[in-house]
């Protein structure tokens, strides 16, 4: 518990949040995939797939994960693609700016992922 | 809202719709919207778009095709048939209610009543006439309303969605409302309706095929093996308002009811084609 007093307040609350759901199923049924990331891709992993989080396997086939849907384009290569890692920050955050009628949420505007769980989001897309 | 708000609301819908300066014209809406999907699904054909997911997705289509010998919202025709015909307290019944007794009526809803001013769906009138009548109102989400509802759809099968506007300020006013609805964005998410029924039909939200706004409503209600039984027009409403984490309206609120009022009228000249049957 300790720990947690040197986190901000919303910080906390989402570490709290993700404790709290659990996160069970979905993540503890795939092992091994993840095993070499860093601890933050990892985390980011845990919040891109989890529904009450990121949910992005609604619009993204994503490696690793199960039904994807097809709204959104295949996440891949992105680090080729986007080799400045706040190119995809920016896209998480806030696509309508770069696209006012995408149909992908603003995650950060609409505080659906805070500020660190974007980050961590953003070292998982770097890995795919 | 304000004509600003409207323009940046307009503007992030697609293409066919209104610019906001022009006078409101049904009319023309309803031709942009049928051409939009149209050109968007040329293989499909204008009849099939009643058929929601299938009419997107050849495989599920084969299987409705099987799934309709052995039709899972049977017993709920059953039920709505002897529903319109059971007595009231005072001997009335509901089929009493309605023109024809309620027999092939279901593409003349809603419609918009200037006596009552406001639009009146068949679910509403079905649970006016009740209370009229000195009975309790029907849920409006499943049951008795799914299979009253269910009745009157079935024996209108194949005729053309026939929605009116009249000539009445508060009619348009009302068409307008539902439009405005249709497209703005809301909730956490940043969804409208069009988000995920105009720009993403036929896509997949993980495992569900998205039903193409045109003709979204002629097969209402609907058996859904998820609900594991039947569900009305406002059942599936408010489901897709809190699927994107957003706060449902009561069934039957005045936004709701001139939603229906717009998607109906859009869908003019396709077929009613429900009970239809849904994964
Ligand atoms: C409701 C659908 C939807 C959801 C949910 C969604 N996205 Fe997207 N995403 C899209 C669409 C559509 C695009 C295509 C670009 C556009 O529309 O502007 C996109 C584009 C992207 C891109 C750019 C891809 C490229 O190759 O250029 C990235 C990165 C991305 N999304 C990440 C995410 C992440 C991470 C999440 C979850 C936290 C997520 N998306 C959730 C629909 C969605
Ligand atoms: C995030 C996506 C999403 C949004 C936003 C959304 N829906 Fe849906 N809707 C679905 C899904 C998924 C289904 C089930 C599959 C299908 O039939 O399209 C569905 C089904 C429907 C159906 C039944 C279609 C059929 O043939 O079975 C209607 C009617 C409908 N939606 C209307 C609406 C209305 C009105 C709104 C806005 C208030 C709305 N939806 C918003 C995802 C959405």
């Amino acid at each position: 518990m300790r720990k947690f007093f040197f986190i901000d307040r919303t910080g906390f609350q989402s570490i709290a949040l993700l404790v709290w759901l659990g996160l069970g199923a979905g993540v503890t049924a795939m092992p091994g995939t993840a095993r070499a990331q860093s601890p933050d891709a990892e985390a980011g992993r845990k919040i891109a797939f989890d529904r009450g989080k990121g949910n992005c396997l609604t619009c993204h086939v994503i490696k690793g994960g199960d039904s994807p849907g097809t709204i959104g384009p295949e996440l891949k290569d992105l680090k080729a693609k986007y080799p400045d890692r706040d190119e995809l920050t920016a896209i998480v955050s806030d696509e309508t700016k770069r696209n006012p009628t995408t149909v992908m949420p603003p995650f950060g505007r609409n505080h659906i992922l805070t500020e660190q769980e974007i980050s961590a989001v953003v070292d998982f897309l770097q890995t795919l | 809202m304000t004509g600003l708000a409207m323009a940046a609301a307009l503007i992030a819908a697609p293409s066919f719709a209104a610019p906001a300066a022009d006078a409101p014209d049904p009319a023309a809406d309803l031709k942009a919207f049928q051409k939009y999907f149209r050109d968007k699904f040329p293989k499909v054909k204008f009849e099939d778009f009643v058929n929601g997911p299938y009419s997107m997705d050849e495989g599920l289509y084969r299987q409705w095709k099987e799934k309709e010998e052995f039709p899972p919202y049977e017993f709920a025709l059953d039920l709505g048939k002897e529903l319109m015909a059971k007595p009231f307290g005072n001997g009335k019944t509901l089929a009493d209610c309605f023109p024809n007794k309620g027999v092939g009526i279901r593409q003349d809803y809603p419609y918009f009543d200037t006596e009552q001013g406001k639009v009146v769906t068949l679910e509403l009138a079905v649970n006016q006439c009740r209370e009229a009548n000195g009975e309790p109102p029907y849920s409006y989400v499943k049951d008795e309303m799914a299979a009253v509802t269910a009745y009157m759809a079935f024996t209108s099968r194949g005729k053309p969605f026939d929605v009116k506007i009249p000539d009445d300020p508060r009619a348009l006013a009302a068409y307008e409302n539902g439009k405005r609805y249709f497209y703005t964005r809301r909730g956490q998410l940043n969804f409208s309706c069009a988000t995920c029924h105009v720009q993403s039909p036929g896509e997949r939200i993980r495992a569900e095929v998205l039903a193409p706004a045109l003709g979204i409503l002629n097969a209402m209600p609907i058996y859904r093996s998820e609900w594991s039984g039947m569900g009305t027009t406002s059942r599936r409403f408010t489901s897709c308002n809190s699927q994107v984490r957003g706060v449902p309206l009561k069934p039957q609120d005045e936004d709701y009811r001139d939603l229906e009022y717009y998607l109906s009228y859009v869908s003019n000249g396709l077929p009613i084609s429900g009970p239809g049957a849904r994964p």
